[in-house]
Parts: structure tokens; sequence; C-alpha cells
């Protein structure tokens, strides 16, 4: 009874804290939208979440853009890059992961401490002369810096994230369906794809939300502003309005977050538990 | 997984050799990670070796790679006051807000173990600054909150308190772009949690039977089983703080007084506003070094205090 009153008692005053901590985690998000229907002087110099006066064209002209391309231009594409950059992503960690996970062949040993070892290399110590290969591929102004190597499983998270989940099911199965007839590529498709839902979901949900997001490599490959991304076209709209209509840039800012928190929210329980379950074992 | 040597003793050694022999590899496992053997070769490898190559030319990727021999490390360290700035901020940043990322990370993970109703709701709302992670979008709303007529400058105002130049005065951009990325702990947040909820209850039990405070089953319990995450998040968010770029390059450009120069920008000038990919790519090197130096001694003290349950393996 005593140790139930205290365990109460703790929980509440987790939930206070708990309550208090995330609202300032999510303060500045939930300034970033309100301030998006602000006037500049609203949006300066006062500390009020809620706008005095409400402005409500910062969604639609900013989604015009100032110049020959808008957002619209910018969201297509975002989506021709991210797209097909997922879906390679998926396909190639997948057969990748099943190799190592399933197989035993030489130098297996070797490859996976290398596979591994390239999860510390720097981006910075191969991002230049990458840049040189790509420009003498001719592939610079185009997204194939993002799609091909994304084909080529590059990534070295997602392929250790999908090999501890594979490791997670049962051999026995594969022996199954074997035993059933079916050679190494159908126990892949026909038994461990579908169970590898989870984890395939998180793979996909990582690299959409980071290939949308990124800047970096977004501002080196990609120079005409007709195939700007959304990152592009945003820090454009950032310099461009000079102390015009900031509540565009803002709302603006919203737009381009909200694709993210959508799939964030729908999909989280395979976040939190595909991470927890996949985990960092071994 | 090998098998253990006492098992293999109590095999007679005619059979332990069909063990060796038996190992049956299956050559198709080539064929699955074909893709990222030729990826590893292609977009990893290579360029890595080249990018040492490349460091000991001037290059302009308009004409051919001239051999300069130690031309650019030579200038890079006596010639460009940049350089040692950039590593200076770039430093004074590691070293404040990897741990101080970390300790919030393991600070919330401890509250988000609890079994509390709705907590799966908590987790989300921590996790979703990270998942915005590096976006330009986050970017321009730290710009407007720390401007000089900011919010947070109102919110002080408040309780009489700045304004505070946050991103004006040389003295503080740097801590409040680091501000930032504490505010993204979420990725380690998650492994912490999964850490902490993989810890068997029963050493908590027998903590609580022995009489140990919370206080102190955190510090005999909790964080000597997390050792291993601890050492994963260290070196995993050591790496990124050393190549933090999008933050530095919206916020404020590098300034106040090269204030925020971190490294990766010196880099990307170099490389990409300047073409000079020869010197770029020795930056690059010297970059790469000293986060090998760093790994190398985290790894090397990780035997100090990192604690495996089986006794390392």
């Amino acid at each position: 009874m005593r140790e139930l009153q205290h365990d109460s008692k703790n929980s509440w005053l987790n939930y206070i804290f708990l309550i208090v901590l995330g609202l300032v985690m999510v303060y500045p998000l939930i300034w970033l939208f309100t301030s998006s229907f602000k006037t500049n002087a609203d949006i300066f110099g006062s500390s009020r979440l809620l706008p005095t006066t409400y402005v409500w064209d910062a969604y639609k002209l900013g989604w015009q853009g100032t110049g020959q391309y808008g957002f619209e231009d910018f969201f297509i594409n975002t989506l021709k890059l991210v797209i097909p950059t997922v879906i390679f992503t998926i396909v190639s960690s997948v057969l990748v992961a099943y190799g190592f996970a399933r197989f035993n062949f030489p130098l297996k040993t070797l490859l996976f401490s290398v596979m591994i070892a390239t999860l510390m290399l720097p981006n910075a110590s191969v991002m230049i002369p990458r840049y040189i290969l790509f420009n003498k591929l001719g592939w610079l102004d185009t997204y194939l810096p993002f799609i091909i190597p994304a084909a080529f499983a590059t990534s070295a998270f997602f392929i250790y994230l999908m090999i501890q989940f594979i490791r997670g099911l049962p051999r026995d199965l594969d022996e199954a369906a074997t035993i059933d007839g079916c050679n190494s590529f159908t126990v892949l498709t026909r038994v461990l794809l579908p169970l590898c839902k989870p984890a395939i979901f998180s793979v996909g949900i990582f690299q959409f939300m980071w290939t949308w997001n990124d800047f970096f490599n977004s501002i080196i490959y990609i120079s005409s502003v007709s195939k700007f991304t959304i990152s592009l076209g945003l820090r454009l709209s950032l310099d461009a309005s000079s102390a015009v209509s900031w509540n565009q840039v803002l709302a603006m800012s919203v737009v381009s977050i909200v694709p993210c928190v959508l799939l964030f929210f729908f999909c989280q329980k395979y976040f939190v538990e595909g991470i927890s379950t996949t985990g960092l074992k071994g | 997984m090998s098998v253990p040597q006492s098992i293999l003793n109590k095999i007679p050694k005619s059979g332990r050799r069909k063990i060796k022999v038996r190992r049956n590899y299956q050559y198709a496992g080539y064929l699955y990670i074909l893709p990222w053997l030729i990826g590893l070769l292609i977009f990893q490898l290579y360029p890595f070796i080249s990018s040492l190559y490349y460091s000991f030319t001037d290059y302009n990727m308009v004409s051919a790679p001239k051999w300069v021999g130690l031309d650019n490390y030579h200038k890079i360290f006596t010639e460009d006051p940049d350089f040692y700035q950039s590593l200076k901020v770039t430093g004074i940043y590691v070293l404040l807000a990897v741990p101080v990322k970390l300790a919030f990370a393991l600070f919330v993970a401890m509250l988000l173990s609890a079994k509390l109703r709705a907590i799966n709701f908590f987790r989300t709302v921590y996790y979703l600054p990270s998942i915005l992670g590096g976006s330009v979008a986050i970017s321009v709303l730290w710009r407007f909150l720390f401007m000089k007529e900011g919010v947070v400058n109102s919110l002080l105002a408040r309780v009489h308190l700045g304004p505070v130049d946050w991103l004006g005065s040389p003295d503080i951009a740097l801590y409040t772009l680091g501000l930032l990325t504490v505010w993204q702990f979420g990725s380690s947040m998650v492994l912490f949690l999964a850490g902490i909820q993989q810890i068997p209850n029963d050493l908590y039990e027998a903590g609580s039977i022995d009489g140990a405070s919370r206080f102190s089953m955190f510090f005999r319990i909790t964080v000597p089983m997390l050792t291993p995450i601890v050492l994963f998040n260290l070196v995993m968010q050591m790496v990124n703080a050393f190549q933090e770029f999008t933050g530095a390059f919206v916020i404020t450009h590098g300034g106040p007084m090269k204030s925020t120069y971190l490294y990766a920008l010196k880099l990307y000038e170099e490389a990409f506003t300047f073409f000079k990919m020869g010197y770029a790519s020795a930056l690059s090197w010297i970059l790469f070094l000293i986060i090998m130096a760093v790994t190398a001694v985290i790894f090397k003290s990780s035997g100090g205090w990192v604690h495996y349950e089986d006794g390392g393996k």
C-alpha cells in the first residue's frame, strides 16, 4: 500500500515534468505555426503566441513564390528526388541485409566489419571526390547523385537496421520454405519480406525524412532554380524577401515540414517500437 | 558466434575436423550483397582514396589536377588563420553540444521509460524536433526565435531580463547554435530508451531489497548497463557534430566575426565557392584524421568505463 502511494506520487511528478518540458520542446514549433498568420510587427518584439491581427494570405502568396518558380515546383521536384531514393534504399538494403543475415560466405566477417566501419566514415571525407566523379559523369544538376548511391546501398545504417531485424526472425521459416521448394530469392520475397514490414517502414520513413530535409547535398548538387528542392526554395525565399513579408517565409517553412510531421504521427508506432526491437543488440 | 572451447573439447578429434570441413559456403550470399559491394567501391572507397590524392594537388575542376606535394597542408597550417578559427569553434562546439545533448537525452529517456498513460504520445512529442532535424525550416525558425527582436528576448523581457544578442554577439552565437543541436536529442534518446527497457528488472528489485535509493540505483545500475549505448551515441554524435553545417550556414553564415565558422563551413567554401578542390581535400583529410583520433581515444578509454553484461565479446 505504501509502495503504491509512493509510486502514484512519483507518477504525478513525472507527468508534470513531462508536460512542462514537452511544452518547452514544442513551443518553437507552435510559434512557427501561429506566426505564419501574424503581421511583421507581431512577429517581432512580441512574445504573444497568438496573432493580434490575423493575416490569412501568407500561405497563398508564399506558395506562389516571388519569381518564376513557386513552391508547387519545389514540392514536385522534392518528390521526384525523394520517392526513387526511398524505393531504391529499401530494395537495396533488404537485399544486402538478407545476404549478410542468412548466408555464409568467405570473408563475410571482414566485409561486415567494413560495412560497420563505413557507418562512422565522415561524409566530409568522400564528398569532394564524389562531387568530382559526378561532374565527370555529367550528373551535376540532376537528382542522380541522390538516387544512384541509394540503389547501391551506401547507407550502412539502413543495412544494419535490416540485418538486426532479419536476424530476429526464426531460421526455421527459411528451412520450411526451402523444403516446400522455395529458392533463396523466393524465401526472401514470399516468407521474409512480409515479416520485415516494420523494419521496412522504419527504413523508408527515415530515408524519406532525411532526404526530404537534406540541405547540404541539395545545395552542392542542384544549381538551376527549376530543379530546386524545398530546402533550396526555402532558403531562396529567405534571401529574397528582405524584410517584406516574413509571415510568408514562416508559412512556407510550415508547409515544408508538414509532410514529415504527418508521416511521423501516422507511423510513430513503427518509429519507437521498430527501433527498440531492432535496437542495438549485438 | 563461436563455439565455446569446453564444448569443442568434448567432440572427438575426427568429428572436430568434420565440423571444420562442413562449412558449406553459400556463394549466393555474394549475389545479395553485390549492390553494396559495388556501391562501397565506387561511392565510398574510391572517393576516400582519391581524396587523399587530390589533397596533394592543385585542382580547380577546369584544368587537370597539378601535383603540388605537401603544399596544401603547408598552407593550411602556416598561412590560413581561418583554419585555426574554424578548428577552435568546432572544438568548442563538439565538446559542449555532444555531452549536453547526451546527458539531456538520457534524462528524458529516464522520464519516458516510466509506465505512464499516454507515454507514447509524450515519446512522439519529444522526438518531433529531431525528425525535422537539419531542415532549413528549423534553421529559419531558430533565426526568428533568437534574433534581437525575437520571441526569446520578448519572453525574457517579461521577467525583466535581457535582451541578449543571441545570434549577433560573437561570444554567444555558437552556444545558440549548440542549443539547436541539443534540442534535437531524439535519436540518442530513443536508443537510451530501448536500452533502459532491456535492463532486467531483478537488478532493481535486488537493489531495492538492499535499500538502495533511486539516485544510487540510477548510478549503480542504470548508467553502467547503458554504457555500451553511451559509447555508440557518443561516437555517432561526435562524428556528426564535427560536420555540422546547415544551422551555421543558414542562421549565422559563420558570423558574427567567424564565431560560428564551423569546419564544415570552411570546407564548403573552399570546395564549392572557390572550387579549390585540392585544398579542400587536404582540409577534409585533416578533419578525418581528427575524427579518427578522437574516436580512437574514446574506444581506447571505453575499456575503463563501458560495461558489458557478458564481460565483453
